[in-house]
């Protein structure tokens, strides 16, 4: 079989600005001017050597073209997407030669004000579903409860699932839940927001920044940077997310051909994963993903996840800085920030207890069967 | 539970019109593909089965099941009042919609509930089509 060529791009810069619940006093071209400088940084390179340029923020909008203007360049590549499907189309450009390095960066800050709503990115307008109440935790809850129906699976198992990761998040000094631990029974007795999520069970809403920087693998060992390397990826999409009725048995199985193609990519399967940097916006959504991904059979991911599998020295860690549930939730840089959480503990960056153990290969994800899709890669610590 | 009081409402336009004429009248309208016959939810330009323009506004029966649901006690927004059960209506004819359960309490809604269109009207222009249990 032909090389792939996604194996000879790597991710040379990471770098996350402050988050927080409301970060006071800065706004959106501090975060990602911070974002970029702390990319280029980590990556060693210079802002005039980037080429290729997909910058934004929530707010304000700022694009790519303000952002060459600031870094001095001019680039003869932008990208369009955001999150891990910005990061496959930025290598996809690498790979073929329409650019030789890419600067990602995200910001989102001063987005959410009116807090007797739910987030305004949460909130769908469409006429289908706005009048009858519906924001994201209630679509996710339409699968979960489904689920739950079919095969029996029990709060127990979510409550779990966000009790490890916000485990790894209470020991994490750059999470925004530093220093509050939680367990099954705090989800559990934590007040109904869309039944079956208790609060507990839900992601947080926050402010923050991030950007990554890819290269061929040729330039960066010129480059004084710890690269990490692509192995798979893929997406999986099934139309007008928040629009549509999140039926389970349409897109309950969303990301099962992602993962399909990006192990096969990779040339490994599930049992290969040492890191799941899986996308927690709601507890249940990582035990269908279990599912989807092929880790354990339809139906079993709620026996999966239990026993310590999902906790950080466990089997198949989850989320190890904290997740969107204690970590930080913020615009679409959150996206960004699983393939980055990914390359950090690959790189070994995290305290020692949420480091995994020779962890050579990571998994992370974007999206769920509420929202409609799943986007996903896998990246190791060696090339393939 | 009741239907809400004070909602945002459908802005209907060209594709969508027929839909909410039709609830105001009473009647669960969708569009059914002349060509290979499936239903489709919510309206579209083409037929997502088969991709035919030879698209058919008819009448529904109204009656279905519960295929899933939530009970809500965190609000979209402050104007709804608490809780609501958001559902998704598996309709006799095969098409899913979102709708909200009346009649009933939080505690009675299961998966497979047998439920119906009732129709309630917000506005003038605007009536919301909820279900209740069938044969309540």
């Amino acid at each position: 079989m032909a090389r792939n060529p996604l194996h000879d791009v790597c991710i040379a810069g990471v770098y996350n600005t402050q988050q927080a619940r409301v970060l006071e006093g800065v706004n959106e071209v501090e975060l990602l001017v911070d974002a970029m400088r702390g990319t280029l940084a980590d990556a060693g390179v210079a802002p005039h050597e980037v080429d290729g340029v997909n910058v934004r923020s929530a707010v304000w909008r700022i694009n790519a073209r303000e952002v060459s203007h600031w870094l001095g360049c001019s680039p003869k590549w932008n990208g369009g997407e955001f999150g891990i499907a910005g990061v496959l189309e930025a290598a996809g450009a690498i790979a073929t030669s329409q650019a030789s390095v890419v600067l990602m960066a995200d910001a989102q800050c001063g987005q959410y004000t009116e807090r007797a709503l739910t987030a305004p990115w949460t909130r769908p307008t469409n006429e289908f579903v706005e009048c009858w109440g519906l924001y994201t935790a209630a679509e996710f809850a339409l699968i979960a409860q489904r689920h739950m129906a079919v095969y029996g699976t029990r709060p127990e198992a979510l409550a779990e699932v966000s009790a490890a990761i916000r485990s790894n998040g209470a020991i994490n000094p750059d999470a925004v839940y530093y220093g509050r631990p939680c367990t099954p029974e705090d989800v559990l007795a934590s007040r109904m927001v869309a039944d079956p999520f208790h609060l507990l069970d839900c992601c947080m809403t926050s402010e923050g920044g991030a950007g990554l920087l890819l290269t061929t693998v040729e330039r960066a060992l010129d480059l004084d940077c710890e690269p990490i390397y692509i192995l798979g990826g893929g997406l999986d999409r099934f139309g007008m997310s928040y629009v549509m009725a999140p039926v389970y048995d349409k897109y309950g199985l969303a990301g099962r051909r992602a993962a399909q193609d990006a192990f096969e990519q990779g040339g490994i399967g599930p049992q290969d994963v040492d890191v799941c940097e899986f996308y927690d916006p709601f507890s249940f959504e990582l035990i269908r993903q279990f599912e989807a991904f092929g880790f354990c059979d339809e139906g079993e991911g709620g026996d999966f996840v239990m026993d310590g599998r999902v906790r950080i020295d466990g089997d198949f860690p989850l989320c190890t800085n904290g997740g969107l549930m204690a970590y930080s939730h913020a615009g679409t840089a959150q996206l960004l920030q699983k393939t980055i959480s990914a390359v950090l503990q690959l790189r070994g960056k995290y305290i020692p207890e949420l480091t995994v153990p020779n962890a050579k290969i990571a998994m992370a994800t974007n999206g769920g069967a509420g929202a409609l899709f799943t986007d996903l890669m896998i990246v190791g610590k060696e090339q393939p | 539970m009741k239907p809400q009081r004070d909602t945002p409402l459908p802005r209907p336009n060209v594709l969508t019109r027929p839909h909410w004429d039709g609830c105001r009248e009473g009647k669960l309208m969708v569009q059914r593909c002349n060509d290979c016959g499936t239903h489709v939810f919510i309206p579209t330009p083409v037929c997502s089965s088969c991709m035919s323009s030879d698209m058919q506004w008819v009448e529904t029966s109204g009656k279905g099941r519960v295929y899933s649901f939530t009970t809500v006690w965190r609000p979209q927004r402050p104007e709804f009042e608490v809780p609501y059960s958001v559902a998704i209506v598996e309709m006799e004819e095969g098409w899913h919609m979102l709708s909200n359960l009346i009649d009933l309490e939080p505690e009675e809604v299961k998966v497979g509930l047998a439920v119906e269109v009732v129709f309630h009207a917000a506005s003038d222009e605007i009536t919301l089509p909820y279900f209740r249990p069938a044969g309540a």
